[in-house]
């Protein structure tokens, strides 16, 4: 809690926490506690996997084992839910990564907003982001890669000229051809768009509102208002805290099932 | 928060993260729960084999104990005729003994009058000749009246 002055130090505050450990310049920003915390947060997904991998149990599984067991037939039953049986090996695999990956990601959010960039400035690093799912970077980053799937999987079921004649005869038949072509192009391009946005927009949202809990006592000395502010702060905290643990689920839960749902939608062909 | 190189590098990260999800987490999970469902089939079948397969032990048990009781019956059945006839088949041999003994009896008793008859007669025909004797007052000549007297005997 390094802020002198209480007028401006909230700004400065909120802003210091809203900016990326990062190098580089314009396009070339290099976000580096994004990537560190979501590929940290990928090699612990991925070690507990392989934890668990090692010594897989055929007759009564225990511990980590049933809990991605669980995850992984709720992930499947969604995928079937959608595909109906027809869905490629990638999909299920796709969306359990989505889950669990933003499910983590998103998580970071309950750590306390000043415990680590506290850390952090106490070895001299500057600015520290810890929830890769606040930066825009990273949600876009996978609702690009769920977008170029659907591409290719248009074009992979429909076949090159099944995609065009989508954007051709689309939402009103064949007398509208301009408009069906804008309107389809609109609808293809906000899917992935908003499938980043959203997830974006809710977690930096939720630490905006972490951020504001935290400036209740910001820069506070002793004083009779302090008995106050400082229970205050502490239920608010306590109970955004509880709503959040429902809203990174619940995020991680959309982005997931938005994700199949699109790539469902690329698989089925169009029946008129 | 703008969009930057670092989208790339996200997206890079994104791509690795789901073939090392597939690698390490879907693939040998999924594959051990389809196995875990076979082997669930299986025996849910085997079970159900078992049951099939108790039933009809079942049934061949209860038909083979009908069977040896209906043996068994059969067999008390043979017995008891087998027993009727030895009966019977007693009873007969000894009416046949009683009546050889019975018709032995008889022709010895029959063979007895004969001879007693026989003496009888001999004893009449020396008592005829005594008399004979005596009412002639001599001494017949056996030797010459021999025919005479063997044809008394055969009259008497």
């Amino acid at each position: 809690m390094a802020a002198e002055n209480s007028g401006g130090g909230s700004v400065a505050y909120i802003q210091h926490h809203l900016t990326n450990l990062s190098v580089g310049e314009g396009f070339w920003t290099l976000n580096i506690d994004t990537l560190f915390f979501s590929i940290l947060l990928g090699a612990f997904l991925v070690f507990l996997a392989a934890r668990v991998g090692r010594a897989l149990q055929t007759g009564a599984p225990g511990g980590m084992q049933n809990v991605f067991e669980a995850v992984l037939e709720f992930v499947d039953g969604q995928v079937k839910d959608s595909f109906g049986g027809k869905a490629t090996n990638l999909i299920a695999p796709l969306a359990l990564t989505v889950l669990l990956w933003v499910w983590l990601m998103n998580f970071m959010d309950l750590i306390p907003v000043d415990l680590l960039p506290a850390v952090a400035h106490g070895l001299g690093i500057e600015h520290l982001k810890i929830v890769p799912t606040t930066d825009l970077n990273t949600t876009m980053a996978m609702a690009l890669v769920v977008f170029a799937l659907t591409v290719f999987y248009n074009l992979k079921v429909k076949g090159v000229g099944g995609y065009i004649k989508m954007f051709l005869f689309h939402p009103f038949g064949k007398f509208f051809i301009p408009v069906n072509v804008v309107m389809t192009a609109i609808e293809e391009l906000a899917k992935p768009i908003s499938l980043g946005l959203r997830l974006f927009g809710n977690m930096f949202a939720g630490e905006l509102v972490f951020l504001l809990i935290a400036l209740l006592t910001l820069g506070a000395t002793f004083s009779a208002a302090l008995l106050i502010w400082f229970p205050l702060q502490v239920v608010l905290d306590l109970a955004w805290l509880i709503f959040h643990i429902l809203v990174i689920t619940l995020q991680a839960f959309i982005f997931m099932v938005l994700t199949i749902v699109y790539l469902g939608m690329a698989h089925t062909d169009i029946e008129h | 928060m703008s969009i930057t190189v670092t989208l790339i590098a996200q997206i890079i990260a994104f791509l690795v993260m789901i073939w090392l999800v597939n690698k390490y987490l879907w693939a040998p999970l999924s594959a051990l729960m389809e196995a875990r469902k076979q082997r669930i089939a299986e025996g849910l079948s085997a079970s159900e084999r078992g049951k099939h397969e108790l039933k009809l032990a079942q049934d061949r048990s209860s038909e083979i104990l009908k069977e040896a009781k209906d043996r068994a019956a059969e067999l008390v059945a043979q017995a008891n005729n087998r027993s009727n006839e030895i009966l019977e088949e007693a009873r007969n041999n000894a009416k046949a003994e009683a009546d050889r003994i019975v018709a032995a009896a008889k022709a010895e008793i029959d063979s007895e009058v004969n001879r007693a008859k026989e003496q009888l007669r001999r004893q009449v025909s020396e008592i005829a000749v005594a008399g004979a004797e005596r009412i002639l007052k001599r001494e017949v000549d056996a030797k010459a009246h021999e025919a005479v007297l063997a044809d008394l005997v055969a009259q008497i």
